[in-house]
């Protein structure tokens, strides 16, 4: 039996098309992966079935019956529900009330609460949602909301479940959970629908996947009958190496030394007494599950945080106030958020290029902005680094994630930095633009420069660095060579004691 | 290869900077259009409001018209009455490019018009420009020190502009009616100065309408404030900060310098309304004397959409309803409140372009912004 058929779906906003002439076929009972680069038209596809978009033309069949989805409402109906990549939850309200909210149990007009904590304590039980249903949104765990996501649309009878990128925001471990979850699903009877761009993850959970590419189903597979490469080629539309190549390295004096650092945040500690040095030619990477310190400690090391005590040098040097010092004496910064940081979004590509460089010669001259030097810079960046907009004029919101980010680690390593602060450098971002990414970051290795990699994403973590640091509440746990195992590293994370020696 | 990417890359500029222009272009017609829309709709809505109070539209948006454009004298008045409103306009525009609501130009006219007269008292034997400039810059520098207080309460307490700013209002229109009063009392009932002395009187362009080169200035000074928000890397901060506070921040902005620049030259502006004010109208300060030209500033940044030449198109738009709006009531004997309707019309309906936008959508389904394709 079909879950659901999507027949020659397309999608255009203005003159871009987000999805041309889809087919797309769901089993019952399978769970099936949505496989591609940013932009490719996954996100937009599974809005249409979820009512929130309107198809330009295609029909849609759930059950094997033509229907019409014009609102969420239709989709809910329909027995659909959808866990989007930003959860759409009230952070005052405890758990039972976001699942309930707007489909609230009452008795003689009265709210019936206690009813309403059993069936969802009874839900969370049988699919293992583990989560107290009267704690408050705002004190859980990102995995733990996501859950309360899953059981929102499982609360209003969801059969086939559409699951936006939900591992972006999870730790290994809830990763795993959350496929123990999906199993469970899966088990009795719902279909789930898995977006992501990640391989691993799709020959990890899913039976079929269907990959898409500008728009366009490329095709759809038995996930047992291909493998990593394969996807990734039909994905990308050319061969990806998985893995980059990391040739041994010089290593030479340290280009960054960071000493007893402490940094405090509004809740008290963030970052206690870290040290350590980054060498020229050497990654060095820090692992953790975010949120145990690293945007405070890369904040401090950027000069956007009030640091206690501790010091942080460069070439030996001690360094100003501000990010403006820093960048004087030659760091470059790639944001973990970017955002929120990275870029102005409004502003164009050429504008966004010069962040930081704005009263700095060439780009301007006793303060006015020398805008034919500024177009050329950004002309040139554009096509070395390629970056694919429409014009150096376009606002960057416009661009793709993965072309956003290109943007943000063009900026900063065309500036010849001596020590790269990357941050999250692939959040993301797709394939290419990670394979990319980080074969600048080697390249920056290879000429001599140090580079301290803070990263949530262990693959890439171990894949660049030569040394691993593990933070864990603020501060490092552990020192690892850059061959350690995955699941040793995973339990450090995840703070388990290192065993002595 | 090489050769060949470069001149397809020097293609792909050349078009899109092309392409840019017509996209600029277009985007200014859209935005003008949708103006132009909500003014006849203002007008049509107004209309209506007479017919049933029985007035006679006709005549009245006729006399309206002729008030406004009809001859020289009633281009000059609109064009005084836009002048003060263009710097008001200013000074709004600008600190809202920094991401700030400047709700205290009325205030910040009052001290620049009171300076402006006490220094134009004293500017007797100086040549004409000295004696026109130093007034004027007088007035530009107690409203850029009056305005810089909300930006410095802001950077320092994280005390909110809007509030700060509306009550600095009333603290600037009695404290200079208190000073000049006890102070720099001219003889005589009402709470005025003396006479500023002839040298610093603004020239009349045209003899008896009363119009000076003020609106010159103010035309002026539309171009510089373009070329500020285009061209400088101050003004490139300004709206990094106004667009995005943590990136501007991270690209070595002190925002907090900026929020105190951008509210004191949002002042500066509306200093320079007053001063113009005083050297060509008044010709002395005057307790009490602005009919708001402050808060129509506002309006005026509203309408105009925060752009430089838009605030010129507004306020000479708010210009021409005020004086045609004199002739309206003149001659068609319809009450100068309805003005004030139509004012309000105009900005409500320009000031809620999502729901404009939703009656031109409403004609055309399925037009989606693209918002989330990625």
């Amino acid at each position: 039996m079909r879950a659901v058929e999507l027949h020659d779906i397309t999608k255009r906003f203005g003159t871009l098309a987000a999805n041309k002439a889809v087919h797309l076929t769901v089993e019952r009972g399978e769970v099936h992966s949505l496989l591609g680069e940013n932009g490719a038209g996954k996100t937009t596809l599974m809005k249409i079935l979820f009512g929130l978009y309107q198809a330009d033309s295609g029909s849609i069949r759930v059950n094997e019956r033509p229907v019409a989805i014009r609102r969420p409402d239709d989709a809910i109906t329909l027995g659909i529900g959808m866990v989007h990549q930003h959860f759409m939850l009230v952070p005052r309200l405890t758990v039972t009330e976001n699942v309930i909210a707007g489909s609230e149990v009452a008795r003689h007009g009265f709210l019936d609460m206690a009813t309403a904590v059993e069936d969802i304590a009874k839900l969370a039980e049988r699919y293992r949602l583990r989560v107290a249903p009267r704690a408050r949104v705002e004190n859980i765990s990102v995995g733990q909301q996501q859950r309360v996501e899953i059981l929102k649309a499982l609360y209003r009878k969801a059969d086939l479940l559409i699951l936006d990128e939900p591992t972006a925001v999870l730790t290994p471990q809830e990763t795993d959970d959350l496929f123990e979850i999906i199993r469970r699903l899966k088990g009795d009877g719902k279909t789930v629908i898995f977006i992501t761009h990640k391989l691993r993850e799709t020959m990890a959970i899913s039976d079929r996947v269907t990959v898409l590419r500008d728009g366009a189903v490329v095709d759809t597979l038995y996930t047992a009958e291909t493998g990593p490469a394969e996807l990734a080629r039909r994905m990308v539309g050319r061969d990806v190496l998985l893995r980059v190549e990391r040739p041994p390295s010089e290593i030479g004096k340290p280009l960054l030394e960071v000493c007893d650092l402490s940094v405090a945040s509004r809740y008290g500690t963030a970052v206690e007494s870290v040290s350590f040095a980054v060498h020229a030619g050497e990654i060095l990477g820090i692992a953790g599950v975010e949120g145990n310190g690293q945007l405070e400690l890369e904040e401090a090391i950027l000069g956007l945080r009030k640091t206690p005590s501790g010091t942080i040098k460069v070439r030996s040097l001690e360094l100003g106030s501000g990010p403006d010092a820093r960048r004087s004496v030659g760091m470059a910064h790639i944001p973990s958020d970017r955002l929120r940081r990275g870029v102005v979004p409004d502003f164009s590509v050429a504008w966004n290029l010069i962040l930081g460089s704005q009263w700095r010669r060439p780009f301007s001259r006793r303060g006015a902005l020398l805008r034919n030097e500024i177009a050329d810079y950004a002309r040139r960046v554009v096509s070395q680094y390629g970056i694919r907009c429409e014009s150096i004029e376009a606002p960057v919101g416009s661009l793709s994630g993965g072309n956003q980010q290109k943007l943000v680690v063009a900026r900063e390593l065309s500036r010849d930095p001596d020590v790269v602060i990357a941050c999250q450098p692939t959040r993301g971002v797709d394939v290419g633009a990670i394979e990319y990414i980080h074969n600048q970051l080697l390249a920056m290795r290879a000429a001599g420069k140090a580079v301290l990699l803070i990263s949530a994403e262990l693959d890439e973590v171990r894949a660049l660095s030569d040394r691993i640091l593990v933070m864990y509440e603020g501060k490092i746990v552990a020192e690892r060579k850059s061959d350690a195992g995955e699941s040793e590293l995973g339990l450090l994370m995840a703070g388990h004691r290192a065993e002595a020696g | 290869m090489t050769q060949k990417n470069d001149l397809t890359s020097v293609t792909a500029g050349a078009r899109s900077r092309s392409s840019r222009l017509s996209g600029k272009v277009r985007a200014a017609l859209t935005e003008l259009g949708f103006s132009a829309f909500a003014i006849t709709l203002a007008l049509v809505i107004s209309a209506l409001l007479m017919i049933t109070l029985g007035y006679d539209v006709g005549l009245a948006y006729q006399s309206m018209f002729r008030g406004a454009f009809g001859s020289l004298r009633g281009v000059s008045q609109t064009l005084l009455r836009a002048t003060p409103l263009l710097f008001t306009g200013f000074a709004v525009a600008i600190a809202f490019r920094a991401g700030l609501f400047n709700i205290g130009a009325e205030g910040q006219l009052y001290w620049g018009a009171l300076a402006c007269a006490l220094v134009a008292l004293t500017v007797e034997g100086l040549p004409k420009t000295i004696a026109v400039a130093l007034p004027l810059l007088a007035a530009g520098l107690a409203g850029f020190l009056w305005g810089a207080v909300p930006g410095i309460l802001k950077a320092r307490t994280g005390a909110h502009e809007v509030i700060t700013s509306i009550m600095l209002n009333s603290i600037a229109i009695f404290a200079t009616t208190h000073i000049t009063s006890r102070y720099f009392m001219a003889p005589g009932a009402v709470d005025q100065t003396e006479r500023i002395v002839a040298a610093a009187v603004m020239p009349q362009i045209i003899p008896g309408t009363g119009l000076t080169a003020g609106i010159f200035l103010g035309i002026a000074m539309a171009a510089l404030v373009a070329w500020f928000f285009g061209h400088t890397a101050l003004g490139y901060d300004f709206q990094a900060v106004g667009r995005n506070v943590d990136a501007a921040e991270y690209g070595g902005v002190s925002s907090k310098r900026i929020q105190v620049l951008a509210m004191g030259f949002g002042g500066m502006m509306a200093g320079v309304a007053g001063g113009i004010v005083v050297l060509s109208l008044l010709n002395r300060f005057v307790a009490n004397f602005s009919p708001g030209y402050g808060f129509t500033g506002i309006a005026v940044a509203v309408l105009g959409r925060g752009n430089p030449w838009g605030v010129v198109l507004a306020a000479l738009l708010f210009g021409a309803l005020d004086s045609g709006g004199m002739s309206m009531q003149l001659f068609a004997r319809i009450p100068s409140d309805l003005t004030i309707v139509v004012q309000g019309l105009v900005i409500i309906l320009v000031a809620a372009p999502a729901a404009l936008r939703a009656m031109v959508r409403w004609r055309k389904p399925n037009k989606v912004e693209p918002v989330d394709v990625a």
